[in-house]
């Protein structure tokens, strides 16, 4: 198969660059005419298109495989028809009465609590984040969750930021259970978007919005904010930008890694035999989602608390997310890719295309032909 | 095998591989199908310029726009037909015929100077300025003992690129 597109740190290691071709004045090697039969011979760029096309690791990561169907024979197929019939019967019926409990208990305790102790703001956070944690525990029994947690829990210190590699929305919700995280977010329409604005800016909330381009400088500051003030909750980010399937992870944004602080790698790897938890925001709205994981058996995953990293001097943000990256896709048993996980939702900047040009051989074989 | 149904019958395969001329294996055709149909997000029969371009890989490739124009409409019979230069089964000509189809922009059978200028363009872009490429293309045609305005056709491109090791060649993944 063709290569896989390199990372812009790649081509800088890998490549001279041209201007260094064009500068220098020595360069007689072998002195290799050029012939018109090298330069008409675009092979190489077409082959690398034709990679592409035919398979390409960023697609890679953001597809579902559907379970292999096992109910093929004359036995098998009433004993999934009996799964079904309990799952979508017993189960569904009885995870979703769950879940209306839990919310009615919730909003009958939170809102009194939010407007009545006003004044008293320690005491107000403190409840509230008990309320999310349990709110989140209501939700994760609502898919019968089985999660196990490896390593030390977070604690909550300034100064430290908290990354994990993304695959759902249930990935805030499955962390958020164990301690409560102030989270940054796209921002979502509809009935997310309101749980969003009412109950999530108790615990701490920074919201972004993917197609505003100033966007990131905005939220970098509120990241920064954010870190230094010391009673707020542990931040948690993800950094890839958007959800991947749990098979790979994309690059990761430096804006995590640029604050000066801590940075405490956790790692997410589900296991695909009880449900694929990968949302596809493309294909399902998160409801659709939730209704699947809610007429499955179980989801089933793990989580590690990974220990916390410091940038190392001489390492620049970028190095120090890879770093990380490569620390939580080890764990987690996933592969990277190098691409970024924007480019599902836009084109490759011109910047990226510009970078391409050197790569190509027959420009290389050009510059080398203007020395002769 | 209508835009409908995701699934190949042995019949489509058999066609299919016919429109290539067996350079594809059954098994990769099957596998350039799931690949088809994973492009082809709205389910239209076809792969669109934008549902091609959203492969990042491709979209930074330089000749990306040249053979999108090459691409656009095309069905999965058309689509595995043109893939079928890249098989490492193809005979020689069948590639060279590709690369000279992609110089071909006005499809007229003939590549110009202009033409050769263009794709020269596409891929080195900014990098050099225009007055350098066509002193280069000039000096390059000349030594080989064509002139600016001489206009290449297949057999002239056989001839030139017909003893060069062409590796254009692409793994298909069987899933």
């Amino acid at each position: 198969m063709a290569g896989l597109g390199s990372s812009i740190s790649e081509t800088d290691l890998d490549r001279p660059s041209i201007e260094e071709y064009l500068a220098a004045e020595s360069i007689r090697e072998s002195s290799k005419k050029l012939l018109l039969r090298d330069l008409l011979d675009i092979s190489p760029t077409l082959k690398e298109a034709a990679g592409a096309i035919v398979d390409d690791s960023f697609t890679r990561c953001f597809k579902s495989n559907p379970p292999e169907p096992w109910n093929w024979n004359i036995y098998l197929f009433p004993l999934w028809c009996l799964g079904v019939v309990i799952r979508y019967g017993i189960l569904f019926p009885v995870r979703v009465t769950t879940l209306a409990a839990g919310w009615i208990v919730f909003f009958a305790a939170f809102f009194p609590v939010h407007f009545l102790l006003r004044g008293h703001n320690k005491w107000r956070r403190k409840i509230e984040r008990k309320l999310v944690e349990m709110m989140c525990s209501v939700f994760v029994a609502s898919w019968t969750g089985v999660i196990k947690y490896h390593g030390p829990r977070p604690s909550i210190r300034p100064q430290q930021v908290f990354v994990a590699n993304h695959t759902s929305m249930i990935d805030f919700i499955i962390l958020e259970q164990m301690t409560a995280f102030a989270v940054i977010m796209q921002k979502h329409p509809g009935w997310v978007g309101f749980i969003q604005k009412t109950i999530l800016e108790s615990v701490g909330c920074i919201w972004f919005n993917r197609t505003e381009s100033k966007d990131r400088e905005i939220v970098s500051r509120k990241l920064r904010e954010h870190t230094q003030g010391a009673d707020n909750n542990p931040l948690l980010i993800f950094p890839e930008g958007t959800c991947v399937n749990n098979h790979y992870t994309v690059m990761f944004k430096k804006g995590a890694f640029e604050l000066g602080c801590a940075v405490c790698p956790v790692a997410i790897k589900y296991n695909r035999i009880f449900v694929d938890a990968f949302w596809n925001s493309k294909k399902q709205s998160f409801t659709t989602h939730l209704g699947q994981l809610m007429t499955s058996w179980a989801v089933v995953c793990d989580v590690w608390y990974l220990e916390p990293q410091y940038i190392r001097p001489g390492e620049t943000p970028i190095e120090f997310a890879e770093r990380v990256r490569d620390m939580i896709s080890v764990r987690a048993g996933l592969k990277k890719v190098p691409w970024d996980g924007y480019l599902k939702y836009f084109r490759p900047s011109p910047k990226l295309i510009e970078r391409k040009y050197e790569l190509c051989q027959p420009l290389q074989f050009l510059v080398k032909y203007k020395q002769n | 095998m209508g835009n409908t149904s995701s699934m190949l019958t042995q019949y489509d395969i058999e066609e299919v591989q016919e429109h290539c001329n067996h350079v594809f294996s059954q098994q990769e055709i099957v596998s350039l199908y799931h690949r088809f149909c994973q492009l082809d997000r709205n389910s239209s029969g076809f792969i669109s310029g934008d549902e091609f371009l959203s492969v990042p890989e491709f979209a930074v490739n330089p000749l990306s726009q040249r053979l999108l124009r090459m691409l656009d409409g095309l069905n999965f019979k058309e689509f595995v037909a043109f893939l079928s230069a890249f098989s490492p089964r193809t005979s020689l000509q069948h590639k060279i015929e590709f690369i000279f189809k992609v110089y071909d922009f006005d499809s007229n059978g003939k590549v110009t100077f202009d033409d050769i200028l263009n794709v020269l363009r596409d891929l080195t872009g900014s990098f050099m300025s225009e007055q350098q490429r066509q002193k280069v293309l000039a000096r390059v045609l000349e030594e080989a003992g064509y002139t600016k305005d001489s206009s290449l056709v297949l057999s002239d491109f056989m001839k030139i690129l017909g003893n060069s090791d062409l590796k254009m060649e692409v793994e298909v993944p069987i899933d």
